[in-house]
This record gives C-alpha cells, structure tokens and sequence, in this order.
C-alpha cells in the first residue's frame, strides 16, 4: 500500500522498459525505497537508525564470509587461526576488528531504534507487526552475537557458553539433557563450536529475511513520525528519495567516523582481556561476563538470589531474563494511551527517561563483579524493569491527561496549514 | 487478557526480587563479607608512558629490539612465544641474515619426524618457523606471552608494574597505611610462590626476573637499569601481541580523514536538499 499521490515509477530508458515489463524489480525498489514511498516530512535524526541497523547488518554479513574463508571451527586450532588472520592474513586484522566492533556497533544502533520506539510508541496500531518482527530480530541478533563470540575459542567464548548453554538447565526435569542436547557433549567442546560457527554463519540471513518482512509491513501504514498524527495529505510527506537518502548519507557518514574510530583507534576497547587466552575448562576466569550489549540482562539473570516459593533462584533468573525480553511483544497492547508521541505524553514521559537510567544502571551491575552492592542495585533496577512495562505503563496510560496534538504533521512543521480549519481547536476563518 | 496478567506477572517478579533483596540485605547485616587481602593490597598498574600510546604514538624499533633482547636473554627460558614467527622480526629492523642467524643460534630447537623410520630428531630453526615451544618442569605454568600484553588489564603498564613490583612481603603496606600481615597474618606467601601487590590475588610463582642493573648488556649503549629492562621488555611484548599497531592507525588517519570531509559534503547535501522544506 502507499498513499494516492505516490510517484509512480516511469521508466524512459527502453531498456528499462523492457526489464519493468518483465520483471518490476526496479519498479519494486522504487516504491519501497526511492522516490515512490512518501514518508512524513517530519521525522528527526532518530528515524536514522533503521537504516543504520540495516547497514551494520551488511557490514557484519561481508566481513563476516570473509573471515569464515580464514577461520577454523575446530577446538584445536580455532583460537590459533584467529591469530593467523591478525597476523598473516592480508588485512585480516582490519576484517577481524571490524566484525567484532561492527557487532557492538549494531547493537549500538539497534538499542537507538528500539528506544526509538518506546517513546514514540511506535508499536501502536496499527504498526504492532512491525513491532513483533523488530522483537524477533533482536532475539536473532541476540543468538547470533553471542554464538559468534564463542568462534576464536578464548577463556571468555569458553565460559560464556557453559554460562549461557547453562541457563538451559534450569529448566525441570528436561533441563540437563537439554542442555547436552544444545552442545553436543557435557561442556562446550569441538561438537558445540562446530555448531555454533554453521549458526552463526546461516542465522544472520534468517535476521535479513526477517528484516524483509519488518520493512514489507513498515509499508503497510507508513513510517511513523515524531508528533505521532497519522500522515493525512500531501504536504505531510516527502519522497524518500532524495530527501531521505540524503539524510541517511549524513547519518551514515556519523557512524561511519565512529565506527572507523573505534575499529583503528580502539579496537579491543569494548572486549575483554581474557578473551586473548586460549580456551581452557580447568581454569574458569575470576569474573565471567558476557559482552556489553547483554549486561542489562545478565544483571537481571543474576538478581534472583534467593529461592522462591517453589522455584529455585536459578529458575526465577532465567525465566525473568527472557521474560524481561519477552514483555517487548505485549507493548501494544499494554501501552493502551490514544496517543503516540512521548512529546505529549508529560507523564510518560518522566517514566520513559527513568527507564532508560533503569537499563543504563543495570548496564552497568552486568558488567561488574556478582558482589554488593552491585547485587543489590540490579535488583531494584530489575524491579523497576518489570514494574515499568507491566504496571506503570498500563497505569500511566489510563490515568494520564496527554497535551493537544497538532491537526497535521504539516501545522507541526509549518506553523499553519491550510486545510487546519477542520480542527476544533483552530478559529474558524471569517 | 493482557492487561490482566500483565501486572500480576510484574507483580510476581517484583515480589520475587524483593525477596532477594531482602535476604540479600538481611545477609549483608547480620554476616557482612570482610573485605579480602586480595581487594585491599592489590595494587594497579603504575602509570607509565609508552611510545606507542594514544592515537599518534607508535612503536620504537630500537627499544622493541631491546625489548627482544630481555625476552630472548630472561623470559624465554621459561616462556614460550608461539604465535610469532622469527620472520616477524623483520619489523624489528632486523635484516634477512641477522633473522637467519637468530633463527638458527635459537636455543630451543625445532622438531622434525621422519614418516620413514618413526625417529624424532631436532633441526635449527628457519625465519619461517614460529618461535618453538619451551618446556618448563618447575612450580608453575608460564603462559605463552604472544598475547599477554592484550590479555592482562592494563597491558604494558601491568607487565611494567608486575617485573619492577617484587617487594618483601614483610612489613609490607598499601596507601591506607595498613599492613598486609598484621590485617591478614595468614597471607604469608607460600613457600615457591613470590610477593607482588599487582599479581591479581599477590602471589605469583615466577620468582622475580629482573634482578639488578646490567642483567642484559644492550648493544646500543643504552643502561640497562631494571625500570629500562621493564619498559623494554613491555613494549617488545605489545608489539608481540598487535604487531599491526603501526599499519593500524597510520591506515586510521586518512581513512577518519576521508570520512570526514564525506561527511561533511553530506551535511551540506542534505541542507540542499531540504532547503525548501523547512
């Protein structure tokens, strides 16, 4: 679907003609991301990272064949070839920095649009499948980063996995054999690298089909906008292109630079040291800790200390670090307020920014030592984590009292708009 | 139905937290954790500067062959140095003839298998070899040390620190003042193990290195004093673990450059663009 005064694509050349006759693939292109998609005229520089994401998912994608033609899956020699591509493979440091900060990067990125979304809303309708395909790419990226840690086989791959594929076990009575099942033996060994490297290398492509899809239903109703007021006529929209295009080139430009400073500049910045000791199941690290983008959920993992009624601690943790995820998919129909923006929410608002000093606090007691007071400060940031989606966001919508919105996203730019006269809010003109 | 059970589910978490917490705080109350030896005479590294330090710095070839020099001279008898090749050392400065002689005069020698007979037999090492394994029968295991400048906090400082901070555990005090075996009399260090506040829990079974001034004679004239030998000695070790420093930054600039003035034509692109839109 698009609006009735989308450009429609007029091939000139014969030559396309003859291919649009055929096969409308450029028509196709067009529509979806060129001059035929008519997006609002008001979107910020957080509609930015949408195609940033898109992006370091290419970026993660051709460096990452690249280095599967130097790297070895086998527990003997995988640490050893990671090695060999910083050292003796043509630019294999370069491929290698830029895939490991490339990852970082994208979840830089992704976190961006799904905050984004938050205070926007835009997971209301009627863009909730948008919403639910977005969730389920990030539980894609989630699988794919961590199984590609595991790959150069240090202390950290190591220990992560047995963390992680641990969480498995938690579960009852299927627990323990399901957790052998996943790696293939009793602790991570060759059969569970072999497996994670051919994951790591299809799943990402399972994230680009679904990214297709997440943009196909983006189509259906349109990009959202910062006033959160529907798309209702011409003057609201510009074509993507070149509008958009030349907004994303600058935005692009932007995380290009911090990319490049990160990959020459700092590259092991972001991983941790003991990553650079090979892997070895008679030493387990003084702090095992899973890389940055999954401390918040590692510190809510780690904030079930104590038993509860029947269910043992370990338990509580897992089934809240995925539900902490999980919750994502109700967003629409918890957040029940008519409108999107966060800019006329006032209430909302206040609680959307503790929110994100909620994950920030949490960020950062994942990424410490699982000692007070650290334990302690998860758990009230945890607390307030779920409070926040399952609680106060149902609470905030039905008790709050949202600002007037403008009649269009063409008043909310301009000042004026013509055709304002409908809105009861403006005096009628004599 | 979501909104039903949405909050009980919230509720339920919550609960479940709080009770964490306070078993958690009620833990911290009645049984509070002394703060180990560990935590209060760990020292962090000294803050040394390197020539290789921040975007611009970049290796000194002549102190990385000094560096070379202690690594060959000390800690190769007990180290290994596996994932370098002795024709790395080209980047030293090092010319082809004077890699072929420290290749074939190395010590430790490498290993051949004849297929035909079964025998093993050793053979001097060629510029194409990596440095050859070294067995160690003592107290310990000496880790390979391609890597370690990456893979300790605080890289050639930790590796600076740790080779100049052998003291005598008695008597021994932090900055606070305290001394670490009246606090914790039963932190004497074991018999085979040796005193050094920045080895992560104090005790570390290499004896100390470095020992006095003039250990290794260095053939540039420069005085080989145990801080000269340390510094050394870290900076050939960060060189062992990220040889490509150099290419890596020098290929950052123009390549930060670039970006910028793209980004830069960008912007003004995108103005251009917008102008009637605002």
């Amino acid at each position: 679907m698009s609006f009735p005064w989308a450009n429609e694509y007029k091939p000139s050349h014969p030559l396309m003609k003859w291919v649009d006759e055929r096969l409308p693939l450029p028509r196709f292109v067009y529509s979806a991301v060129g001059a035929g998609y008519p997006v609002p005229r008001n979107l910020n520089y957080m509609w930015n990272f949408g195609v940033l994401a898109g992006f370091a998912l290419v970026l993660q994608i051709v460096t990452g064949v690249v280095l599967a033609m130097h790297y070895a899956a086998n527990s003997g020699v995988a640490f050893d070839s990671v090695e060999h591509i910083m050292r003796d493979v043509n630019w294999g440091w370069m491929l290698r920095y830029a895939h490991a900060n490339g990852a970082s990067m994208f979840f830089i990125v992704v976190y961006t649009h799904i905050f984004r979304g938050f205070f926007y809303s835009s997971y209301k309708a009627p863009r909730e499948m948008i919403w639910l395909l977005g969730v389920v790419i990030f539980l894609l990226m989630m699988a794919t980063a961590f199984m590609g840690y595991v790959l150069p086989w240090g202390q950290m791959s190591f220990w992560g996995a047995k963390v992680i594929t641990g969480l498995f076990s938690a579960i009852p009575l299927v627990g323990t054999p399901l957790q052998q099942w996943l790696l293939g033996g009793f602790a991570p060994d060759n059969a569970a690298l072999n497996r994670f490297f051919s994951l790591h290398f299809l799943l990402p492509f399972v994230i680009l089909g679904v990214i297709i899809l997440h943009v196909w239903a983006l189509h259906i109703p349109g990009s959202s906008n910062p006033t959160g007021v529907e798309v209702k006529q011409e003057s609201d929209t510009v074509p993507f292109h070149p509008y958009y295009t030349a907004k994303d080139g600058f935005g692009l430009g932007v995380f290009l630079i911090v990319y490049c400073g990160l990959v020459f500049f700092a590259p092991n910045l972001l991983g941790h040291p003991d990553n650079y000791i090979p892997a070895n199941p008679l030493s387990t690290p003084a702090h095992i800790v899973p890389e940055w983008y999954f401390w918040p959920f590692y510190a809510i993992l780690r904030a079930f200390t104590s038993d509860f009624l029947f269910i043992p601690a370990k338990l509580m943790g897992v089934l809240a670090m995925f539900s902490a995820i999980l919750v994502w998919f109700f967003l629409p129909w918890l957040d029940t307020s008519p409108v999107r923006s966060g800019h006329y929410r006032p209430l909302f608002r206040k609680f959307f920014y503790l929110l994100v000093v909620d994950v920030l606090v949490l960020g950062y007691c994942g990424g410490a030592p699982a000692a007070e007071p650290y334990v302690m400060i998860s758990q009230i940031a945890s607390m307030y984590y779920f409070l926040h989606f399952l609680v106060i966001l149902p609470v905030v919508s039905s008790i709050e009292t949202p600002q007037p919105l403008p009649f269009s996203i063409t008043e909310a730019v301009l000042g004026k708009d013509e055709h304002a006269t409908l809105s009861p809010a403006t005096p009628a003109v004599a | 139905m979501v909104r039903l059970f949405g909050p009980l589910v919230g509720l339920f978490f919550a609960v479940a937290l709080l009770w964490s917490f306070g078993n958690g705080a009620y833990n911290a109350v009645t049984q509070p954790t002394p703060p180990t030896a560990e935590a209060l005479f760990h020292k962090h590294p000294k803050e040394v500067a390197f020539s290789f330090d921040g975007p611009f710095g970049t290796f000194d070839k002549a102190q990385l062959q000094r560096g070379f020099k202690i690594y060959q001279e000390v800690c190769s008898n007990c180290h290994s140095l596996k994932q370098v090749a002795f024709r790395d050392l080209g980047q030293l400065g090092y010319k082809e003839a004077e890699i072929k002689a420290i290749a074939k005069n190395w010590g430790n020698k490498a290993q051949t298998f004849d297929p035909k007979t079964g025998d093993r037999a050793d053979r001097p090492n060629l510029p194409s070899d990596h440095f050859p394994p070294v067995y160690y029968a003592g107290q310990g295991n000496p880790p390979d040390l391609s890597l370690v400048a990456k893979s300790r906090h605080g890289g050639a400082q930790y590796i600076h620190s740790l080779l100049t901070g052998y003291v005598d555990q008695v008597g021994y005090k932090n900055e606070a003042g305290e001394e670490l075996l009246k606090k914790f009399p039963d932190a004497k260090t074991p018999d085979g193990l040796y005193f050094n506040p920045y080895f992560a829990n104090l005790n570390l079974a290499m004896p100390q290195p470095l020992t006095s001034d003039g250990q290794v004679t260095y053939s540039d004239g420069t005085k080989a004093t145990v801080d000269q030998m340390a510094m050394d000695v870290s900076a050939f070790l960060t060189w062992t673990a990220e040889p490509k420093l150099d290419k890596r930054k020098q290929t950052g600039w123009p390549v930060l450059g670039f970006l910028l003035c793209a980004t830069v034509l960008a912007y003004l692109a995108k103005r251009n663009v917008w102008a009637d839109k605002h």
